[in-house]
Order: structure tokens, then sequence, then C-alpha cells
């Protein structure tokens, strides 16, 4: 059990390589496979606006997707506000919202048909009137009876947030929400995002854009080849280098950890 | 948001993924169920032209009465199997799958919605069959509960079926290959146009070892009260499929396979 908003405890994640031929199967030679997270430890408190920094690949979404349920880990366990996102899952994936990276939608839908049907899945059916705020605040009104295939791309992202936001959940999880967003879409998401974060959501955010990090997050834990290399509040990142800014950090301590990791 | 409310009580979402699986091919119903339909009537019309008065089936029942069930059960079992698997390969090739994982619904709220949309729609399609056809052709109905118990039960194992080719194909034509090679000979092979009595004893026992042949002999005797196996026998052998197929189909949504990797 765990009293924070997010919990991570431990987590190892190895994608194993799916069998070639049935034969394999029987096989008992062991397999290799892609280490993705390597005892990962992260406690994120209730109201926090916390940033996961790191290059491409450094497993920043599969942390995500465990979180999420969308990803079993190897190893280790998670929480999302206490709950055990294996043996809780029901109330764990109830306490989440999660945007995904991917531009996904489905194309038989009209936008309010999304959201009611997302809203069904967690099991509201009367759900309009926050339906309706949510989609004024992203600037959706005018799109709620558009069909999904019918929206441009920065449309189509709003509606992955309001997706997320549909139940309500006390954790947000954004992951890289403003990749290929126009700056108006950015500043109004931010917007609303920095709102519910004031009125006492948890946000765990992942980007490659530093300066959001910079302006947004209180946290920030910077991961690399699966492993937290820095984790501290964005002032004392900041410090580190003298105030040259959050991508000044992040090169460094990068630098810092592929030069120890060579090292050894 | 306070922490306290991370608790709301917890309801099922199954309701909304079946009303979503079913909104999805009535959406289309032109393509799901009219587009059927028109097929089984076209084997119906070409095949009582043709074997009318040259195929002896079950005594005095004419080729055309006979032939109905058969093209039925037919039409229900190749739409049972595809309405779960066309769903699960778009949403799985599209990246939309992610909407439903992210939620509260359980594995066996997947399958459940899942299969029942799938019997839904092959029930439908039956219907649908069953209704146009009597407006040609006469078909009495001996014992409507053996016709409705197998509709169902013959729909939810294409059903089942469907879901574990979606969940096993990566591709469009992996998917396509699981129903050309598989559920369509299967089918055809299973004593939708014929009685099995007339095949060679080889073929005769080959057919035996075809589950699908269980489903529409077991649904026949519904309609004649009449069959080339017990009706006990055929609903034993469908049960036992159902629920082999059921614990495969669990199995793999429980390990995560393809799905939560």
């Amino acid at each position: 059990m765990s009293s924070a908003a997010i919990e991570f405890q431990h987590i190892h994640k190895t994608y194993v390589a799916p069998y070639k031929h049935w034969w394999e199967r029987l096989q008992k030679k062991p397999r290799s496979g892609l280490v993705a997270l390597q005892d990962i430890n992260l406690r994120i408190e209730y109201g926090e606006f916390f940033g996961l920094l790191g290059p491409n690949g450094a497993g920043k979404t599969s942390l995500i997707s465990i979180l999420a349920g969308l990803s079993y880990a190897t190893s280790g366990q998670a929480w999302v506000c206490g709950h055990n996102v294996v043996t809780d899952f029901r109330l764990s994936r109830r306490s989440l919202g999660v945007v995904p990276q991917e531009l996904v939608y489905d194309p038989f839908f009209t936008v309010r048909e999304t959201l009611r049907i997302q809203s069904g899945y967690f099991g509201l059916r009367q759900n309009d009137d926050w339906i309706d705020e949510v989609l004024h605040n992203l600037g959706l009104t005018e799109k709620a009876n558009a069909n999904m295939r019918a929206l441009s791309g920065g449309m189509k992202r709003r509606v992955l947030v309001a997706q997320a936001l549909v139940h309500r959940p006390p954790v947000i999880v954004l992951d890289e929400p403003t990749a290929g967003v126009d700056v108006d879409l950015r500043r109004s998401l931010w917007a609303f995002i920095s709102r519910l974060n004031k009125e006492g959501h948890t946000i765990l955010l992942t980007t490659h854009y530093l300066e959001e990090a910079e302006a947004l997050c209180g946290r920030i834990a910077m991961v690399r080849e699966g492993r937290v290399v820095a984790l501290d509040s964005t002032e004392a990142l900041l410090a580190r280098v003298g105030g040259a800014g959050l991508e000044e950090a992040f090169v460094q301590i990068m630098r810092d950890d592929r030069n120890a990791q060579g090292a050894a | 948001m306070t922490p306290q409310q991370a608790n709301p009580q917890v309801r099922s979402g199954f309701y909304t993924l079946l009303y979503k699986e079913l909104l999805r091919f009535w959406r289309v119903g032109f393509q799901t169920i009219a587009a059927p339909v028109i097929t089984a009537l076209l084997y119906l019309i070409v095949f009582a032209q043709v074997l009318q008065d040259r195929v002896q089936v079950y005594g005095e029942i004419p080729y055309t009465t006979f032939l109905i069930p058969g093209l039925m059960m037919m039409s229900m079992l190749q739409n049972a199997f595809a309405n779960p698997s066309s769903s699960l390969i778009q949403s799985r090739v599209t990246g939309n799958l992610v909407f439903v994982l992210l939620t509260p619904i359980s594995n066996r709220e997947f399958f459940s919605a899942y299969v029942l949309a799938a019997v839904v729609r092959g029930l439908a399609v039956g219907a649908v069959v069953w209704v146009v056809a009597l407006l040609f052709f006469p078909l009495p109905v001996v014992a409507p509960v053996w016709v409705i118990l197998f509709a169902v039960l013959a729909s939810a194992i294409m059903g089942i079926l469907g879901l574990i080719a979606g969940l096993w194909s990566e591709k469009f034509d992996q998917l396509a290959a699981f129903q050309n090679f598989l559920i369509m000979p299967a089918t055809f092979l299973s004593g939708v146009f014929y009685s099995i009595h007339i095949l060679p004893p080889f073929w005769q026992g080959v057919s035996h070892w075809n589950p699908i042949f269980y489903t529409i002999d077991g649904f026949r005797y519904g309609f004649f009260g009449v069959s080339d196996s017990s009706p006990w026998l055929s609903l034993a052998v469908v049960s036992f499929v159902f629920v082999v197929l059921t614990v495969v189909a669990m199995r793999l949504l429980d390990s995560g396979y393809k799905m939560r990797l």
C-alpha cells in the first residue's frame, strides 16, 4: 500500500523477443530480451506537477505503460492513489487519466460519442455536463458533432486529452502531449492542465520540450537507459548548472551518466 | 480534486463496450447484415434451381427446405466470427484499443462484450435470412428451443474464435488466412449443403471430427426433428467446444497476449 499519488518500487522491465517458430516454446533455453527499465523507484505526491524527462528509448513510455496497465512489469510494483496497478487494477485505472503519445482515434464515432463511450467504459452514464465543460475548456465545443476522421491533427490531440479527463481522474499522465502541436493549442492546453493541477490533480508529464518542463514542473526525474539518473526539484536541477536552463542541466546530467557508465 | 475522490464507486464498463460493439456493426448494417443475407439468398436460389429434384435428404423434406437452416447457420457462423475479429484487428492496427485497455474493464467483461456482440450479429443475420427465405419457401419449426440453443451456442463459439483470431493476427492478411484456411473449409464441409449420409464412409467419419458439423446438425434438428446425429450428442460436442475455447481465450486475455506487452 502506498500513500503517494504515484509510486514505483523496484520496477524492472525486459521485453522478450516473440517466438519465431512454435517449437521454440518447447525449448528451455533462456531467451534474450531488451532491458527497458532497471530498478525504478519513484514516489510522486498528491498535487505535484512532475516531469519525467529522458532521451528517446530511455524508458519513459514503458514506465507509463506499466502504471496504466498497458504493460506488465517483469518485477516490482506500482500504485496509483494507493491502488496496486495489477491486483487492484479497477481502482488504479479509475484514478488515472492517460493521454497517449500516439495520435489514435476511432473513426466510427463523433467527438461527443467518443467521449460518451469513454465515460461509459468507466461506468459513468450521465456525464454530459462534465463532457461539455471539458469540450469547452479544450476549444472543442464546435467540433462536438464532427466525426473523428474529419478533425485536424491538433483537434484529434485535444480529443485525446478530453478522453483522458472524462472520468475526472485525480492523477493525469501526459505522454508528450505537445508533440507536433501548434502554439495556440500548446498554450491553451497548458493553461487548462495548470488549472487542473491547481485544483488538486497530480500531473505526470513526459516531454522533449524542456522549456515546458522548466516552466511547469515542480520536480523532475531524468531517466537514461532505463534508470533514474537524476531526481530533484526543478530549482535544484537548475542550480546545478548555475541557472543556465533545464536544457543545459539535462545535457550535462546525460553526459555525466554516459561517462560514468563508460568508466564502469 | 482531493485524494479521497480517487475512490469512487466502481460500476461496470461492460455495457458500454457491448453497446459500442453493437453500434459498430449497426452503423454499417448494409455491409454487415444486408450483404451476407444477399449472399445466402444467392446460394439458395442457385442451389434450389440446380439440385431441387436431384438430391434426396431426410425422406420427404424438399432440398430447398433442407438447405435454408444450413444457409442460416453458415451466415451466422461467418458473421459471428467476423464481428470481433474485424473489430479487434482494426482497433489493434489503428491503436485505438488503448482506450479500452486503459479502463477498469476486466478481461471477463471484455470477453463477454465481444462474444455477446458476435452472438447478436450472428442471430440478426440468421433471422433476416430466415424471414427473407420465408417469403419464397415455407419452413416448419418442430423444436424452437433447439433452434435457439444451437444458434446462440454456434454464434458464441465463432465469436470466441473471432476474438482469438483478432488477438493472434497482427495484420489483415493473417486474419484473412485464418478465415480462408480454417473457418471457410470448416463451415463448407460441415453439411451446409448436404446431409453427411450421402457422403462416402471415410468423409462421413471426417465430418464427425468437425465441430461445426454438430452446430448445423443440431440446428437442423430444431427445424425438422430429424438429423444426422443425435441432438444431445451435438449439444454435448458444441458445449464442450464452447468451454474449451472460452478457457483458451480467457488464458490469452489474462496473460496479456499481444495486448498488454
